[in-house]
């Protein structure tokens, strides 16, 4: 059984953790949250981005965060990417295994999957 | 929404809107009914609003911010021959009781109820989005509370450690996922 115990332990170890965290966060990605996304299931993706990026080992470089209707609902799941410097990189119809190859080849590898990206003909 | 899960993470998404600190949802079962509620200590909303909520043609042309998914909520319940209602307390007008109530009844055999999902996965997903608001969970199955999760005690043992860490919204999943396991026992 999990035990309070348990989360102790996790925070002893996130303690040190978090001091050198902060501040060193240079990518952002954005999950689509509102009825539109979630409907559209935003919610195995935004998970997938989240376990993908921990996996990867870039929980210090990467934050994942949800956000409202972005207004393009007929692209949903939406996913934004935001670098520092960088051109917004937007995501469309994601599924959590797109969502996977996004975080191996974009946010590790730093390559735009554009097959998936949105285009300017398509709005 | 192919589950209610997802319209209880829709719906709980207003309450944070609404600036609350603490947002219950609360689930209770029994052998044909499933009652959902959804109660949060946000601004709450005038009585002219709350009537407008429900309506999506009404809502997603002016309050955009409330939009379709308090109706989709109660069209989920309805369509089983349940019911909805909202209660909100505006805090103009009461200062130190404001908020929102949301309860959706369902009927469990009707053909067309919506099968609640993974309510494991909605739970973490808003903890994970919004580290800084309480949520109390709490599943009851014919009035045995079987599956609860408060953030204020899991808060409380992390101190400065925030919620969305990776680590301690895997801990919550398995912590949730193990009474739900548990509950078959009850």
């Amino acid at each position: 059984m999990k035990s309070l115990a348990e989360l102790q332990a996790i925070r002893d170890k996130m303690k040190d953790k978090v001091v050198i965290r902060e501040g060193t966060n240079d990518i952002r990605v954005v999950v689509g949250m509102a009825t539109c996304g979630i409907a559209a299931g935003a919610r195995p993706v935004l998970n997938a981005l989240v376990e993908s990026v921990n996996e990867l080992g870039l929980s210090n470089k990467v934050t994942v965060s949800q956000t409202g209707c972005i207004g393009i609902c007929q692209f949903e799941p939406v996913v934004e990417v935001f670098e520092a410097g960088k051109e917004k990189v937007t995501y469309v119809k994601m599924t959590a295994e797109k969502a996977k190859e996004v975080a191996e080849s974009h946010l590790q590898g730093g390559k735009v999957l554009t097959e998936y990206t949105l285009t300017e003909g398509e709005l | 929404m192919k589950e209610l899960s997802l319209n209880i993470l829709d719906v709980a998404e207003n309450s944070v809107k609404a600036g609350a600190g603490l947002i219950q949802i609360i689930i209770e079962e029994t052998v044909d009914m499933l009652v959902l509620k959804i109660i949060d200590d946000g601004c709450g909303m005038s009585e002219d609003i709350v009537g407008t909520v429900i309506d999506p043609f009404y809502t997603t042309r002016t309050t955009r911010d409330v939009g379709l998914g308090v109706p989709l909520l109660k069209l989920a319940a309805e369509q089983t021959g349940g019911g909805f209602s909202i209660e909100s307390k505006c805090e103009s007008e009461y200062p130190d009781n404001h908020g929102t109530r949301v309860v959706a009844r369902f009927f469990k055999n009707h053909i067309d109820f919506t099968p609640l999902g993974d309510v494991v996965s909605s739970v973490t997903t808003l903890i994970q989005g919004h580290p800084d608001t309480d949520f109390l969970f709490s599943h009851f199955f014919d009035d045995n509370k079987c599956v609860s999760l408060d953030t204020r005690e899991i808060r409380e043992v992390l101190g400065n450690v925030s919620l969305n860490e990776y680590e301690v919204i895997k801990w919550i999943e398995e912590y949730l996922r193990e009474q739900y396991a548990d509950t078959k026992a009850c």
